[in-house]
């Protein structure tokens, strides 16, 4: 069986889906992934998707799982690189895809990724300054 | 409508063969001169049906046939099994309906995707799915 490659490129996990998945090389990419974010502790995680010409049901929600099972894991997931027609075809077929970020391209899903890690910094430094207790 | 060349048919008994019938229609698709959102709606239609004759009905065949009506061109495809059936076919065709634990997106999804979708299906003899796709 194909597998898909993950790449750490700094604190963030890309892969690129090349070929056209069987279901078990889908399922395989989800256990990989998840397996890849707790070894390396990246909190980004982007799945190129431009070299694919559809993406089903099947596809579609494992795509959802992974960002799910990436926000638990403390990473953000973000899809990239759908192609126009694809994305007509999986609006059309019932799947819009909720709670998965995209992105146009693999440069643009970095800088997501990065403003996002950015602003949840900037929340946790907030938080500290706060003294835990207010007494009157 | 008239057969415009000779079928091709697939028999599908697993994850590999639901890629060759992508694969496949795809090629149809491009030779019959579809359109990209077209070729793209009618590959995710047959991956939805050819996943689901694996999975609901244990495996079957799939015939892809190029097809004329006088004025246009297209592609039928056929999709047998002779699995369970399917006892309630109304509630099988209802968006998020499902018994297999997916996103009950493949029939109905399946059907908005496509110019025409028959269906016939009998309890305990199998089902087959008739789905064509004409040039525009």
């Amino acid at each position: 069986m194909e597998r898909v490659p993950v790449l750490k490129i700094g604190d963030i996990l890309l892969v690129s889906i090349q070929i056209d998945m069987e279901d078990q090389v889908a399922l395989q990419l989800q256990e990989d992934l998840a397996e890849r974010i707790v070894a390396s502790g990246c909190h980004g995680v982007i799945i190129d998707i431009s070299a694919l010409d559809i993406v089903d049901s099947f596809v579609g929600r494992t795509l959802a799982t992974i960002a799910s099972i990436s926000r638990v894991l403390d990473a953000e997931t973000v899809v990239v690189g759908m192609r126009p027609a694809v994305a007509i075809t999986l609006v059309e077929l019932g799947l819009s895809l909720p709670g998965i970020r995209t992105a146009l391209n693999v440069e643009l899903g970095m800088e997501l990724l990065a403003r996002e890690r950015a602003e949840d910094d900037e929340d946790r430094d907030d938080d500290a300054d706060e003294p835990a207790v207010t007494t009157p | 409508m008239t057969a415009g060349g000779a079928a091709e048919r697939i028999a599908v008994t697993s994850d590999q063969d639901v890629v060759r019938v992508r694969q496949l229609v795809r090629t149809v698709a491009v030779a019959v001169k579809l359109s990209l959102v077209d070729q793209t709606k009618l590959v995710t239609a047959a991956s939805e049906l050819a996943r689901n004759t694996l999975v609901y009905g244990g495996g079957g065949t799939v015939e892809v046939t190029r097809v004329e009506n006088g004025r246009r061109a297209g592609i039928q495809i056929v999709f047998a099994d002779q699995g369970p059936g399917i006892p309630d076919l109304d509630l099988a065709l209802t968006d998020g309906y499902t018994t297999g634990g997916g996103l009950g997106l493949g029939l109905s999804g399946a059907r908005r995707l496509v110019d025409e979708f028959a269906i016939d299906t009998a309890v305990g003899k199998g089902t087959t799915i008739s789905v064509t796709k004409w040039c525009r």
